[in-house]
C-alpha cells in the first residue's frame, strides 16, 4: 500500500470513530423496542412523540431556545457594535480591548465558568435567568465579532463614505448601506450564537438559577438516572438543529448575496 | 474672492509625527478643473479628502463658496464624490444608486425620476436603470458613480483617481467623456492622479505635488513648458536632466558649458538670474531632441550631437531611443516617419535649444 493509500484509510478511521456514534444515536433514535440493540426489530416514532409528551424536555426546549434567542439578539448587536469600532476607528487600546474581545474563547469555558460564578458570588449576586444569559453572550459574542469583523475589512469604507457625501447622515449611512452590505455576516453571527448558546453546557451547569434546564442540562439529569431511548431522540432532534441551523443559514446567505450579482 | 469655489489656506495634515500635507494654499475658480498631481504618498488624496471633509486638517481653512467648512460634516458639504474603485451601493440598483442623494434632500418623486433620467442620459446609461452594479462593466460602473455624484448639483465635484481602474483605451474614452460632462455642467473640478497625461489633457490648472508639499501649480503648458524643479520637469513628461555651467552671456543667449557635450546656447528669458559661474541644471525634453542619419544636413535652429543609439523602445505611433553621448545616456522621443534606427548606430542628434529649461538652483 502506498502512502496515500495509508493517509487516506487513516483518515476514514478517524471520521469513522468521531461520527459513528452519532450515527448509531440517529438510528437507535427510530428504533422500536426499548432496548437499544441490534438487529432493530423495527421502525418507530414513538420516542419521538414520548418526547413531545414530556412536559420537562418541552420546558428545556422553550428555555433553550429563548436562552438562544436572547443570547444570539444581544450578542450580535454588541458583536456588530463593537466590529464597527474595531475596524472603522482608530482610538488607544484598541488592541487590548481587541484581545480582550476574543479572550472568551480562548480561556477554557469550565474557567470562564468558575470565574463568572465567583465573581457573582462576591457581588452578592444570586443567579438569575438574565445572568445566564449574561455568561453566554461572553462566550457567543466573540464569533460574531470574528464573522462580522472580517465582513467588514473586506469591504471598503468608500461606499459610506459615498452614501455621507450625498446627504445620508453617519446614523442613516449606517442603516442605508453598512447594515444591508453586513447583513449576511450578521445573519451567519447570530446563528453561530445561537447554535453556541443551544448546545451550550459547561458553562450553564454553573451559572444556571435553581430549578432551570436547557436541554442539554436536562438530557445530563436523565442520563444520570437511566439510559432511555427517548435521549437518542433528543439526541437526534439536537444533531438537526445544530447542524441544520447554520447550514439552511449558510444557504440564505449564499441566496441572498447571488441575488445581490444577478 | 468672490468666484472661488474651494479655497483652501495654509492647510497642514499631521498624522502623529508624520506630515502629510505642508502649508497648502490655493483656490479652485468656479467651474474650473484643477488637478492634484503627484506619485503616490504625495498627500494629493490627503488634501482632497480634507475638501470631503473626511479628514480634519490639523491647521488652516477649508472654504467652500465662501463658508468655512471646517467644522462642517461631510453630509451637509454638498459635495460629489466619485473613487477609483466606484463604491456603487451594491445592494441597489442603478436608479437608486443615482436617487441616492436626492432622497436625502427635499425632492418629489416625479422630480427625482426626471433628475435620475436626466443625469443617466448625461452620462450615456439612459436604459440601465434597473440594472445591478455587478451587471455593469467598470466603465459603465464609473458613469453611474459620476451620475449619482452630478446629480444633486453639488458645490463641488472630487474625483480621486476615477479613470485608474479601467483599462487603457476605456480610461481615454471616459477622460473625454468626463471633461465634456464638466464642461457642460460648468461644476467645478477637483481631480485627484499621479497619471500625468490625465493631467495635461483635463485641467485647467495643475497643483504638482511632492511629500506633501507644492511643487508648482500652473496651468498644463506652463507646469509642462516652464518646470520650476528638476522633480516637475522629470515627472511631467519624459525629460533629460544634465548638470551645467554658465560660461558666458552673449546677446539673447546664455551659452551653458556641458561636460561632453559642448557649448548650448539658451535664450537669457529661460534663465533671467544667470551669471557667467552659474551651476545650473539643464533640462532637455525628450521630444526636443531629434534623431537624425549622421550624415543629414544641418538646419541653424539647431545644435547638432553625435552620439550612438544604446536601446531602441518601439511605441507604435512613436519611438523612443536611448543614446549614449558623451558620458551621458539621453532619452530621445520622436514620431516615427520612414525607417528606425537601430540599435548601435551613429547618428546625429538635433537638439532644439530653444526649448531647453534651465533650473536656477540645482539639488
Amino acid at each position: 500500500m502506498s502512502g496515500w493509500a495509508l493517509l487516506r484509510l487513516h483518515a476514514i478511521l478517524v471520521y469513522l470513530f468521531m461520527f459513528l456514534p452519532v450515527g448509531i444515536v440517529v438510528v437507535l433514535s427510530f428504533n422500536a423496542s426499548q432496548f437499544g440493540s441490534f438487529p432493530m426489530t423495527g421502525l418507530s416514532l414513538r420516542w419521538f412523540e414520548a418526547l413531545w409528551h414530556n412536559e420537562a424536555i418541552m420546558r428545556a426546549f422553550r428555555t433553550s431556545f429563548l436562552l438562544g434567542t436572547l443570547t444570539a439578539l444581544i450578542s450580535t448587536t454588541l458583536g456588530v457594535l463593537a466590529s464597527l469600532a474595531m475596524v472603522r476607528y482608530r482610538f488607544p487600546g484598541k488592541q487590548a480591548i481587541s484581545t480582550l474581545l476574543i479572550a472568551p474563547i480562548l480561556v477554557p469555558e469550565v474557567v470562564l465558568a468558575v470565574a463568572l460564578l465567583l465573581f457573582l458570588r462576591a457581588l452578592g449576586l444570586p443567579k438569575t435567568f438574565p445572568l445566564l444569559i449574561l455568561g453566554h453572550v461572553i462566550f457567543t459574542m466573540p464569533f460574531v465579532i470574528l464573522v462580522v469583523q472580517a465582513r467588514l475589512a473586506s469591504m471598503t469604507s468608500h461606499v459610506e463614505e459615498a452614501a455621507l457625501s450625498l446627504g445620508a447622515s453617519p446614523v442613516q449611512t449606517f442603516f442605508a448601506v453598512t447594515l444591508p452590505l453586513l447583513g449576511p455576516a450578521i445573519f451567519a453571527g447570530a446563528l453561530f450564537a445561537f447554535t453556541i448558546s443551544f448546545d451550550d453546557i459547561t458553562g450553564t451547569l454553573f451559572w444556571k438559577p435553581g430549578g432551570v434546564e436547557t436541554v442539554p442540562t436536562q438530557i445530563f439529569a436523565m442520563l444520570r438516572n437511566s439510559i432511555s431511548p427517548e435521549i437518542n431522540a433528543l439526541g437526534t432532534v439536537m444533531i438537526v438543529l445544530t447542524v441544520g441551523l447554520p447550514l439552511l443559514g449558510m444557504a440564505v446567505a449564499r441566496r441572498v448575496d447571488s441575488g445581490r450579482h444577478h | 474672492m468672490t468666484d472661488s469655489a474651494v479655497e483652501l489656506s495654509n492647510i497642514v495634515k499631521r498624522f502623529d509625527s508624520f506630515t502629510a500635507v505642508q502649508r497648502f494654499s490655493m483656490s479652485l475658480e468656479s467651474g474650473s478643473f484643477v488637478t492634484l498631481l503627484g506619485p503616490s504618498g504625495c498627500g494629493k488624496t490627503t488634501t482632497l479628502r480634507m475638501v470631503a471633509g473626511l479628514l480634519d486638517p490639523s491647521e488652516g481653512d477649508i472654504r467652500i463658496r465662501g463658508r468655512r467648512v471646517n467644522e462642517v460634516p461631510i453630509h451637509q458639504r454638498n459635495l460629489g464624490l466619485v473613487f477609483q474603485n466606484y463604491a456603487l451601493f451594491p445592494h441597489r440598483n442603478v436608479f437608486d444608486n443615482v436617487a441616492f442623494g436626492l432622497k436625502y434632500r427635499k425632492v418629489s418623486k416625479a422630480d427625482i425620476r426626471q433628475r435620475v433620467n436626466n443625469a443617466l442620459e448625461l452620462v450615456q446609461l439612459p436604459d440601465l436603470g434597473r440594472r445591478m452594479p455587478s451587471e455593469l462593466s467598470g466603465g459603465q460602473q464609473q458613469r453611474v458613480a459620476l451620475a449619482r455624484a452630478i446629480v444633486i448639483e453639488p458645490d463641488v465635484l472630487l474625483l480621486d483617481e476615477p479613470l485608474s481602474a479601467l483599462d487603457a483605451n476605456l480610461r481615454e474614452d471616459m477622460r473625454i467623456e468626463l471633461k465634456r460632462i464638466q464642461t457642460q455642467l460648468g461644476i467645478t473640478t477637483l481631480f485627484v492622479t499621479h497619471d500625468q497625461s490625465e493631467a495635461l489633457a483635463m485641467s485647467d490648472k495643475i497643483v504638482v505635488m511632492r511629500d506633501g508639499v507644492v511643487e508648482q501649480i500652473g496651468a498644463p503648458r506652463e507646469v509642462y513648458d516652464k518646470p520650476v524643479s528638476e522633480f516637475v520637469a522629470g515627472f511631467l513628461g519624459a525629460a533629460n536632466i544634465v548638470d551645467a555651467r554658465v560660461h558666458e552671456l552673449d546677446g539673447d543667449n546664455v551659452l551653458l558649458q556641458v561636460d561632453d557635450l559642448g557649448m548650448i546656447p539658451v535664450p537669457r528669458a529661460r534663465c533671467p538670474a544667470c551669471a557667467p559661474g552659474t551651476a545650473v541644471r539643464l533640462v532637455l525634453r525628450s521630444e526636443h531632441l531629434i534623431v537624425q542619419r549622421a550624415d543629414e544636413e544641418h538646419s541653424h535652429d539647431g545644435l547638432y550631437l553625435s552620439a550612438r543609439i544604446a536601446t531602441v523602445d518601439y511605441q507604435g505611433q512613436a519611438i523612443r531611443y536611448f543614446l549614449h553621448c558623451g558620458k551621458h545616456t539621453l532619452q530621445a522621443l520622436n514620431m516615427l516617419d520612414g525607417p528606425a534606427f537601430n540599435e548601435g548606430d551613429s547618428v546625429s542628434l538635433k537638439v532644439r535649444h530653444r526649448d531647453a529649461v534651465v533650473l536656477e538652483t540645482p539639488r
